[in-house]
């Protein structure tokens, strides 16, 4: 990414963005509240909510419910239309962020179809779906001041279900990941800080969760396939107490010579909180194709992978071998210009779910509170507190790099950059290159092997206590 | 009213850290502790029998400890004062969420800064009361079931929420 480009993107902020934001947070505002006592206020608020979306498909409906809303409080289906609505006003956001980007770096990206595989209906899920939204309707008419123990507690006896059936995946970490946060919080009502944006996100998203419900691997059968190679950019890490994903963005060179697609796939697990740092790596040994392509900085030959519309690669074991070795800094420097980006679909249409592969060189890291990246002039902060805890790279070894293979995101209403891969090459030696997956055969550094051996083999410990305890 | 950097964050960050994070610990002899149901609990491994474990806790406030086994007998230890699982308990509480979260959590008076977990414990003034061990000792296995999840390849779109940060090593 170039000075020019970063200029562009920083200073020609798209129109309407400010405004619309302006109208989320008066919504995530009655959330603090919650809808059971809707002050003068709120009442103004969601009324210019229902005007904001007035024109699109869901202006009548959303209409009607406003207008309802001063006789009594919604029930959970006017909810849900209130979350969409929500959910709607940041997807534009999200739009014009991504437009404006792709713009800039001229990026073409592929038309969202619209008849592709969707999940199919599982009955099964039906009413666990329904304990979901009453759970949210519990706490959208409560606020989140209002909230207790005993509320976030009648969450418990949903995870466990919603854990087992793989299609509600998905539900099962957002509600999972959402609960904990709450119960750390409690009690709500006299906490220094709510935080506001984030809570009203997760909840707006399980609302829509509960509806659409979610995609599974077992549905791969009526998606599209694709093989080819897969030349990794970089390992994207997210975790909470109970859940690990690590997704991996890389370049396809697909086989049948058309233009290579950058594409993603991921792995995930069920975790622990005592499960931390490098040792996360460990639950992940079953993917071994995947591990070591990533450790060993290699390519991946894959054969008839399930793509989905989204650009994500269903990742399978058997349809992948690791290929040669791979610079992902030579992949980025000849491939991430000219790749055809995936489309995103309705419901990801979220700023958080912007991740863009970027590659950055030449510039100078500025140090102050936080570390920015600074090319021609232009200054970009960097994500610092998105480097992962299982990883090796760290704020030094960013402050001391010259280029970057990161993801463009978009947080708190600005840019930022979120390191993948760095290169220094301060010490007149040979480049030296880190990437977030480099540990993912274990760390290579001899002393956080050494602290981790140290503190002994947590998930050997668990499984065995696990095996004695657990089905007796 | 001033806004700070901090303050901007809490209301308008969708990936905010809510949760601080813990520190990685040996769990060989206690594999499970937790803040939670106001009290400091846990669970500690039996160092004579592999197939018995010690449910213990703090209550925050008034500090009164429980100890027994997972069938509910109490732990014989206690009528010479908090037995050497409860000991055990806080100390690796203290590793896991260092010594200002947990003298907070139970409402342990003064500057604790500092303070090593024999001298913690002092500031406790405790009685024994009872609980049955069945809730926590529940909690613990809900816990531990979670290894049992199996893996997924489905990608998780919702986790660009709760994105890996860099805790203490």
């Amino acid at each position: 990414m170039l000075g020019n480009q970063l200029t562009k993107l920083l200073q020609d902020t798209p129109p309407g963005i400010e405004q619309t934001l302006a109208l989320v947070t008066d919504f995530d505002d009655i959330l603090i509240h919650g809808f059971a006592r809707l002050t003068e206020e709120h009442t103004a608020t969601l009324n210019a909510l229902a005007a904001a979306v007035a024109a699109t498909p869901l202006g009548e409906r959303v209409g009607e419910v406003v207008a309802k809303l001063s006789t009594g409080s919604p029930d959970s289906e006017q909810l849900a239309l209130l979350a969409g609505t929500r959910a709607a006003l940041l997807g534009a956001v999200h739009d014009a962020l991504l437009s404006h980007l792709d713009t800039i770096l001229n990026r073409s990206r592929a038309a969202h179809d619209e008849s592709a595989a969707s999940p199919s209906p599982d009955p099964e899920a039906e009413n666990l779906l329904t304990g979901c939204r009453s759970w949210l309707h519990e706490l959208a008419i409560t606020g989140w001041r209002g909230v207790d123990h005993e509320l976030v507690a009648s969450a418990s006896q949903l995870i466990g279900p919603l854990l087992a059936n793989p299609k509600l995946r998905r539900m099962a970490v957002l509600i999972d990941g959402f609960a904990a946060e709450l119960s750390a919080c409690c009690p709500i009502r006299t906490a220094d800080h709510i935080p506001v944006r984030r809570w009203a996100d997760l909840w707006t998203r399980a609302m829509l969760l509960s509806y659409t419900g979610g995609w599974s691997a077992d549905d791969s059968a009526g998606l599209d396939t694709v093989s080819g190679r897969l030349l990794i950019l970089g390992a994207d890490v997210h975790e909470h107490g109970t859940a690990m994903q690590v997704q991996v963005h890389g370049v396809l060179e697909p086989t049948d010579d058309s233009t290579p697609r950058l594409v993603r796939t991921s792995v995930a697990v069920a975790k622990v909180d005592t499960i931390i740092g490098p040792a996360m790596w460990d639950l992940l040994q079953a993917y071994p194709v995947l591990m070591t392509a990533l450790a060993e900085r290699r390519s991946i030959h894959i054969t008839d992978l399930p793509a989905l519309p989204s650009g994500d690669l269903v990742w399978n074991e058997e349809r992948a071998k690791v290929g040669d070795p791979a610079d992902p800094f030579t992949t980025a420097r000849i491939q991430l210009a000219s790749a055809l980006a995936p489309a995103v679909p309705a419901l990801d249409r979220h700023p958080v779910q912007i991740a863009e592969p970027v590659l950055m060189e030449g510039y100078k890291v500025k140090r102050g509170e936080d570390l920015s990246v600074i090319v021609d002039g232009v200054s970009l902060p960097i994500a610092v507190d998105r480097l992962p805890s299982c990883g090796p790279l760290t704020p030094q070894l960013v402050d001391a790099s010259s280029a970057c293979i990161g993801l463009l995101r978009w947080d708190s209403g600005q840019w930022a950059l979120q390191p993948l891969a760095v290169q220094s090459n301060k010490s007149k030696k040979t480049q030296v290159a880190v990437h977030n997956g480099d540990w993912a055969k274990g760390p290579t550094d001899p002393k956080v092997a050494k602290a981790q051996t140290r503190n002994g083999d947590a998930i050997a410990v668990l499984r065995e206590r696990a095996g004695r305890l657990l089905r007796r | 009213m001033i806004v700070n950097a901090e303050d901007t964050a809490w209301l308008q960050s969708s990936t905010i850290q809510v949760i601080k994070p813990i520190r990685p610990r040996k769990l060989a002899k206690v594999p499970f502790v937790e803040l939670a149901d106001g009290r400091l609990q846990g669970v500690v491994s039996s160092g004579s029998d592999i197939s018995r474990v010690y449910v213990s806790s703090i209550t925050a406030g008034d500090h009164t400890y429980s100890c027994s086994t997972n069938n509910n007998r109490p732990c014989g230890a206690l009528s010479w004062g908090l037995c050497k699982h409860i000991q055990a308990l806080m100390s690796e509480a203290v590793v896991q969420y260092g010594t200002e979260r947990v003298a907070r959590y139970l409402r342990i008076e003064g500057d604790v800064e500092g303070l090593s977990v024999p001298e913690l414990i002092r500031r406790l003034n405790a009685q024994h009361q009872s609980l049955p061990s069945s809730t926590v000792f529940s909690r613990f296995l809900h816990h531990l079931s979670y290894l049992e999840v199996p893996a997924t390849t489905t990608p998780l779109p919702e986790m660009h929420w709760f994105p890996s940060t860099l805790a203490v090593r």
